[in-house]
């Protein structure tokens, strides 16, 4: 178990990069603390699985380092960083039954035969798969495969860092749920720091202690699920955040005042200085229906389950809000309140609001 | 109820026909042949199982069927292991793939009676490149016309240099189908390089590996032309693989009967064989 800093870390896949949109990791600091849970969320193509690939040794960096307590492991190969690393496809050796399966990464670091039978058996004991010991790793169903992949990495006691790649991209969504709980539960058991891949926003906020989102090479926010949800730093992360994501709405500024298609709207703070586009961000849970407000005209309702999705349509912007109850009917004019705490501006895309002290 | 139509049977008439023709009545034909005795103008006589008995205690045929053994299981100890080799050592991705791939499908490409006349050139003593190379520079009696053994490394290289690319090919097929997280775990789980092969590697080129062993056993141990043009089944008969035997049977001898019934006999034991080994082959894959 350790605690991992990356100092600088940039890497491009290009043997002689010219401009920084040859990088696909721009300037990555980091500090994550022993035994944390921690997920990295973006979308495809982001650098993330680089950023992974880095932390495990698989890739070298082009710059910076890469730490374990401290201790410098950027040029170690990554069966001398003590990690431990499950694919996005299980990966089984399919000759070997379940139990040497599990057994392998101990064996291969000359671990005692007893030692080997009582480790393997309490991970097994972990995963539920002491009833599956026994048979041969090849004719498992995914999600087993992919908890022995699991278990592999959970296996040795000694790990610094156990990192998941996308895990459940290949698990139906019913096991999905079990496994993402199952690994929530291990964290809890074993304690080693854990980082999750991914670019599903419910795997991350469910699992993680801490999530940082990633755009284009560059991390955009580090924050608790709460944060990321409530406070997003970027359009980008209330965007990629949420479902329906956050309203990203054109504006311009008029002295104190920030005019949406005209109308002032109250913020949570002043807005700070400088220049740029700017852009008012309001999730759609916290826009309601009321007597004054912006005026607006619905276009559609969507009846997601547990509430309504009106678009509505103010000037020429659409805006989503979260209904519960009852809805208004398309084509209706309605005004719109939007709750002054959580409506901020955003200048080029960067939060662009100071907080108001109370 | 569920309703019987017939009219399936109307699409397989193509191909049933096709069978017939290329395969069954062929066979028959030799059936008929193998229990009777002819000498030509279309006069048969019945011999029953006559000619099955008289070949089965043959020291001719038991020569024939040992040397052709022989030369597969040779041939097979050779070519797999270095087929398997080649292709690990062959690059996965980048500009040489192609180049490696064009220059191992080129054996492949030259007819089977122009490679026996090669390497009947290359090895011939004072003409052949290789010939004078061993007899004139290294000073080593290498003369496949006349000393057996040289006839027997020179087939084997033949069949060797011939055929090892098929092997080569179907490998690297299965190699390059795994995936890099296979090779990236192991090296995360500290696995040594043979561990590699023998728990990634190999269990993945299994398959290929099944049909590559099958296809290379059938096609040597029916091996006719290459042989028969370089060496012609000599010196004396210590080339004479089963189909050069079963060619000289039936058209430099005209025993039409014996050649029908070693015909079958020869059939009977590469199907067996193959079958035996494909079973084997096969048999755990079932989950």
């Amino acid at each position: 178990m350790a605690k991992i800093t990356l100092r600088g870390l940039r890497h491009s896949y290009e043997p002689s990069p010219k401009g920084p949109e040859d990088y696909a990791l721009k300037a990555i600091d980091l500090d994550w603390s022993d035994g944390g849970a921690y997920a990295l969320l973006g979308p495809s193509g982001c650098g993330k699985s680089t950023l992974l690939n880095i932390i495990s040794g698989l890739l070298v960096p082009s710059e910076g380092q890469v730490l374990f307590d401290d201790h410098d492991v950027t040029a170690l190969p990554p069966d001398r960083r003590n990690i431990a690393q499950v694919f996005q496809f299980p990966v089984i050796y399919d000759t070997m039954s379940v139990y040497d399966n599990l057994a392998f990464p101990l064996r291969n670091r000359g671990v005692p035969e007893a030692r080997v039978a009582e480790r393997v058996g309490e991970i097994a004991e972990m995963l539920d798969v002491t009833d599956l010991l026994r048979t041969r790793a090849a004719g498992l169903s995914p999600d087993n495969k992919q908890k022995i992949s699991m278990g592999r990495g959970l296996v040795r006691d000694d790990v610094n860092v156990v990192m998941f790649d996308e895990p459940l991209t290949v698990i139906d969504p019913h096991l999905k749920w079990k496994l993402r709980s199952k690994l929530k539960e291990l964290h809890a058991r074993v304690g080693a720091t854990m980082i999750y891949v991914t670019h599903d926003q419910t795997e991350a906020l469910t699992f993680a202690d801490q999530v940082v989102v990633m755009q284009d090479g560059e991390i955009v926010q580090i924050g608790t699920p709460v944060e990321l949800f409530e406070r997003p730093a970027h359009t980008f992360v209330g965007h990629f955040i949420g479902s329906p994501g956050m309203n990203v709405l054109p504006a311009v500024q008029d002295g104190a005042r920030v005019l949406f298609e005209g109308h002032s709207v109250a913020l949570e703070g002043p807005v700070t200085g400088g220049a740029g586009r700017l852009e008012i961000g309001i999730r759609p849970e916290f826009i309601e229906l009321a007597e004054t407000g912006l005026p607006a005209t619905v276009r559609r309702v969507a009846d997601v389950g547990r509430h309504n999705v009106v678009e509505a349509v103010v000037g020429k912007t659409s805006v989503k809000l979260v209904v519960e109850g009852d809805v208004p009917a398309p084509g209706s004019d309605v005004h719109l309140g939007f709750r002054p705490d959580q409506t901020r501006a955003y200048r080029d895309g960067w939060l662009a609001t100071e907080r108001e002290s109370t | 109820m569920r309703t019987h139509n017939q009219k399936a049977w109307f699409f397989v008439l193509p191909v049933l026909l096709l069978v017939a023709f290329n395969a069954l009545i062929p066979m028959m034909t030799v059936v008929n042949y193998s229990v009777q005795e002819t000498f030509g103008n279309n006069v048969f006589f019945w011999e029953g199982l006559r000619w099955f008995q008289e070949l089965l205690n043959s020291d001719r045929f038991h020569a024939a069927l040992g040397r052709q053994f022989l030369f597969t299981g040779i041939i097979l100890a050779v070519e797999i292991p270095l087929g398997i080799i080649i292709a690990l050592a062959m690059p996965r991705k980048g500009m040489w793939v192609p180049v490696c791939l064009v220059l191992m499908a080129l054996p492949m490409l030259i007819p089977w009676n122009v490679v026996g006349a090669m390497w009947n050139i290359f090895t011939l003593p004072r003409i052949g490149m290789l010939g004078y190379f061993m007899n004139d520079v290294l000073g080593v009696h290498y003369d496949m016309t006349q000393n057996p053994t040289a006839a027997w490394i020179t087939i084997v290289i033949m069949d060797v240099w011939h055929w090892t690319s098929l092997v080569v090919l179907l490998c690297y097929a299965g190699l390059v189908s795994i995936p890099d997280a296979y090779y990236q775990a192991a090296k995360i789980d500290g696995a040594s390089g043979w561990a590699v092969f023998r728990h990634i590697q190999l269990p993945k080129m299994k398959q290929v590996l099944t049909i590559a062993i099958l296809l290379r056993f059938m096609d040597s141990f029916n091996i006719y032309t290459e042989p028969f043009v370089l060496t012609g089944g000599g010196p004396g008969n210590s080339t004479t693989l089963l189909s050069i035997d079963l060619v000289k049977i039936a058209l430099g001898q005209f025993d039409l009967g014996p050649a029908a019934a070693m015909s079958l006999i020869y059939f009977a034991v590469t199907l067996l064989v193959s079958w035996l080994f494909y079973t084997l082959m096969t048999k755990d894959d079932e989950p």
